[in-house]
């Protein structure tokens, strides 16, 4: 089963200190087989499509706890696997938000 | 049980699944007992079953579970030591009893030291005084952590007969004193392979499972997969550890596109490549990199990742760089000749080089005692005859390799296509 984990902005900055955990607990997660892949977000561009009209917006956006700024593709036998990394990841990182879900397809 | 129990249990079930292999090797470091280290990880695991729907999951729960199995190890080694001190009073032999623990204890939740007794976990697993389905089976309940219910369900086998192959398996590994250890250098290669045997089984039994059959079935490539991955982490230097991992993952990238939507399988040529994974081809992809940047000749994991790699590699069949192909089987026949491995290479000749070329290598098998119930020697044949017009002679073939399979859906495959060659004669 894969599960996507997201982070959304307005967390903490990241420091020196963060990105050394940071870097140990994606170095743990690789070591036991269950991150699939991971990555940071750029601010990026909304798009909106209606009626057939596509607009494109470059971002800043207003709330930044909104945007996806990182994410984490993990592969676990059980959303309860899920959701403990979950709860181990946001103890590295401390306060902010995300989502973890479920990626669709072959179990 | 209340709604808060069941959710710690379901917390506590899937800390033990992502912790309980480096529980039980970290143990078995200290005890030098792998049997007695699953039995005292069990404890640690029954303790949090007790006290944590009461108390709350602690902050860290892997380490919680840790730190309980090793104060037990530590209480059960004190005990031995005063047991063998009135042993040693009974036999006038004065000799001072340790009442310390050993400085060992200290380095229990290093995270290295434990990487390195899950490597000797996974060699001692798959150690060659055991018969291969134990090595399985120890394997899935030490390493993958799988209730002996679910390895029964994943094989198909009675619980029972499972269970007893693991106390059996536990049993042999005490009574022949198998060393906790990595292989010394001499036996590393032989004890390597059967290591990296036995993971490959466990991806196969689980690529072959079928649609409809107990899910257990097929997250067996997931696990053999997902320890792939540790080991290539544990033994980065090894080549055939990454071509290992390399060959699971493009195979596992193809599992969405080798079943029809009604259940019958796919021959890879066939598939609908846009259903075959892009990431698991890229990881695949990368560790066969790895494999290919350390010294040494392409062992026969290497090879076959390769041959996957060309595969994946190609928009269609025909685009498939099969001349190559061609040469990857010849160097994995001549590493380790095999009939089955010449039968693919009889494919490859045949699609870079026509049929005709195919069906004289396929011809140079007939006699192969070790090919004689094998249904893919007529269905190969089968279908090189079918594409040279041989309609008459390919309908045989294909009923032939039907009567040979046990697997149904591939029989109703291959009687599929002996019916579509009778119609065309």
């Amino acid at each position: 089963m894969r599960f996507l984990m997201t982070v959304n902005g307005g967390g903490r900055p990241p420091d020196e200190q963060l990105y050394a955990e940071m870097g140990r607990f994606v170095e743990e997660l690789t070591r036991a087989g269950v991150l699939l892949a991971t990555g940071g977000l750029d601010r990026g561009t909304h798009v909106a499509a209606s009626g057939g009209n596509i607009t494109l917006t470059d971002g800043p956006f207003t709330e930044s706890k909104e945007v996806i700024v990182s994410f984490a593709l993990l592969e676990v036998r059980s959303k309860d696997e899920a959701l403990e990394l979950a709860r181990r990841f946001w103890k590295v990182v401390g306060d902010g938000e995300g989502d973890i879900r479920q990626v669709f397809g072959p179990e | 049980m209340t709604a808060e129990t069941a959710a710690a249990h379901r917390a506590i079930e899937a800390v033990w699944r992502l912790e309980s292999a480096r529980i039980i090797a970290g143990l078995a470091g200290l005890l030098r007992d792998v049997g007695l280290a699953e039995e005292l990880a069990q404890d640690a695991l029954v303790a949090a079953l007790e006290q944590w729907p009461a108390d709350g999951i602690p902050a860290n729960p892997g380490a919680w579970l840790m730190l309980t199995a090793r104060h037990r190890a530590i209480d059960r080694i004190r005990r031995n030591e005063r047991l063998a001190g009135k042993l040693n009073l009974l036999g006038r032999e004065l000799e001072p009893a340790q009442h310390e623990a050993p400085a060992e204890f200290d380095d229990v939740l290093d995270e290295g030291r434990i990487d390195d007794d899950l490597l000797r976990l996974m060699f001692i697993s798959c150690h060659p005084v055991l018969s291969t389905e134990a090595r399985i089976a120890l394997t899935l309940r030490l390493l993958g952590g799988l209730t002996t219910e679910e390895i029964a369900r994943a094989f198909l086998a009675a619980e029972p007969t499972i269970a007893k192959r693991i106390v059996r398996a536990k049993q042999t590994l005490a009574s022949r004193q198998v060393p906790f250890e990595v292989p010394s250098p001499a036996e590393r290669p032989g004890r390597l392979a059967s290591v990296l045997e036995v993971l490959y089984l466990v991806f196969n039994e689980g690529y072959s499972a079928m649609a409809g059959d107990d899910w257990m079935r097929p997250s067996l490539c997931n696990e053999a997969l997902r320890l792939g991955r540790v080991l290539a982490e544990l033994m980065p230097a090894e080549p055939e550890v990454h071509g290992l991992a390399a060959l699971m993952e493009i195979q596992a990238s193809r599992l969405a596109a080798r079943l029809s939507p009604d259940g019958l399988p796919v021959p890879l040529l066939e598939q609908n490549r846009g259903r075959w994974d892009q990431l698991l081809i890229r990881r695949g992809f990368t560790a066969l990199l790895r494999a290919q940047g350390l010294d040494g000749p392409p062992g026969p994991y290497v090879l076959q990742a390769a041959i996957a790699a060309c595969h994946a590699r190609a928009g269609d069949a025909a685009d498939t760089d099969w001349e190559q192909i061609e040469l990857l089987y010849r160097a994995l026949g001549a590493l380790a000749p095999s009939p089955v491995v010449e039968l693919n290479r009889a494919v490859a000749v045949a699609m870079a080089f026509g049929p005709e070329r195919g069906l004289e290598v396929v011809d140079g098998l007939a006699g192969e005692a070790a090919l004689a119930g094998y249904h893919h020697l007529p269905s190969v044949r089968g279908d090189l005859l079918a594409r040279l017009g041989r309609d008459g002679e390919a309908a045989d073939e294909f009923r032939r390799a039907a009567a040979l399979t046990r697997n149904i859906p591939e029989r109703t495959v291959l009687l599929r296509r002996a019916a579509e060659c009778e119609a065309r004669r």
